[in-house]
């Protein structure tokens, strides 16, 4: 049995492209098997914002379904999907005052809110931590 | 003695830091580990043959595995064709892999 | 598990946070059970030097209360155990090396981190 591998992130969405380096390495992670744990710390509880919205771009003269935005919110659905229909745990924990301070408290359906215990506990918990700090 | 899979994710171009985290990776190697530079994000850009790579010359001679993440690389119009020489392009399953194993990863 | 927690980012939004992020989650997760050391490196060695106290802030009608004590809440993590490093040559670099530093700080040159990091299983770079 594949063991389980923990993320930590700082990002919020839309800022650097350490965001989808980071959801790659999950993907990655789960589609080699393993469970997967995510502490989302200061800007990255902005990840899981359920009013993310889509937008058209002018630009480009895309309408908002011809552009079908990134959505990060859209992103850890899928990988929640993904997780659930192949056997694998996806576990997202927002750190609770970066979620209080940033007025994110609306978050997507499947993740949670916790603390730096919760990140201290997976760590102790997975085979491996891979820490993506912000500049 | 333990492994260490460094990822790096900035370029030497922009930022002084990127030298610095070479020199670590080179005496590290030194003293007997077993190293691999992950380069990521703008992090590829000096592998693009002719570009100035004398960080990437200094971790190859050290004899530490230099590798670029495949999806970076394309993304920056960085054919494979065109990575420098000893720089070898990757998935970025191989970052899991090393975790998966106990190397010590850190993201610089 | 003892881990190594590498600060090198340093004053990124502590004026708004009135902590360093780090310091501050590496204090909340010593509190939860983790044992850890702090290796100082880039800017983030300036907090070594004793005494810093960030203004309070003000804007408009609003004053700040508890401006960031970064050197304090370092030295804090070393009543709590954690062993606290600094690179030497970063140190120096910013004309510090000579200036008051925090107790029970180790400095260590850069020659010397392969040993450091190999004395730690875990190593989280923020």
């Amino acid at each position: 049995m594949m063991s389980a591998l923990t993320f930590a992130i700082m990002d919020a969405p839309f800022e650097n492209a350490r965001t989808v380096t980071a959801f790659r390495l999950m993907q990655a992670a789960l589609q080699a098997g393993h469970d997967v744990n995510v502490f989302a710390y200061e800007g990255a509880v902005g990840l899981a914002f359920a009013r993310q919205a889509a937008h058209p771009n002018a630009v480009h003269g895309r309408d908002v379904v011809a552009e079908n935005h990134p959505l990060p919110r859209v992103w850890i659905a899928e990988l929640l999907q993904w997780a659930k229909k192949n056997g694998r745990k996806l576990d997202w924990v927002n750190c609770g005052l970066c979620v209080d301070e940033r007025g994110m408290g609306e978050a997507i359906e499947g993740v949670r809110r916790g603390s730096p215990a919760d990140f201290w506990k997976m760590s102790v918990e997975s085979a491996n931590t891979l820490v993506i700090p912000t500049r | 003695m333990s492994k260490y899979l460094l990822i790096e994710a900035s370029d030497p171009f922009t930022s002084t830091a990127v030298l610095r985290h070479v020199d670590l990776a080179v005496a590290l190697r030194r003293s007997g580990s077993d190293v691999s530079l992950y380069l990521v994000q703008d992090g590829v850009l000096p592998c693009r043959s002719g570009a100035d790579g004398e960080a990437l010359h200094e971790a190859l001679a050290a004899g530490i595995e230099v590798l670029a993440d495949d999806f970076s690389l394309r993304e920056r119009g960085i054919a494979a064709t065109d990575v420098a020489r000893g720089v070898r392009p990757a998935a970025i399953d191989l970052v899991i892999k090393r975790l998966a194993d106990s190397w010590k990863v850190m993201f610089l | 598990m003892k881990t190594l927690q590498v600060v090198e980012t340093a004053y990124r939004a502590t004026v708004e946070e009135q902590d360093d992020t780090i310091v501050w989650l590496t204090h909340a997760m010593v509190g939860a059970g983790g044992q850890f050391g702090m290796l100082l490196t880039g800017n983030a060695v300036c907090y070594a030097v004793r005494e810093q106290r960030a203004s309070p802030l003000t804007i408009g009608e609003w004053q700040q209360s508890h401006a960031a004590e970064l050197s304090a809440d370092v030295a804090a993590l070393v009543a709590k155990g954690v062993s606290l490093y600094a690179v030497e040559e970063d140190l120096e670099e910013r004309g510090i090396r000579d200036a008051r530093l925090i107790d029970s700080l180790t400095v260590i040159p850069r020659a010397e981190l392969p040993r450091l990091l190999e004395e730690y299983p875990r190593i989280w770079k923020w």
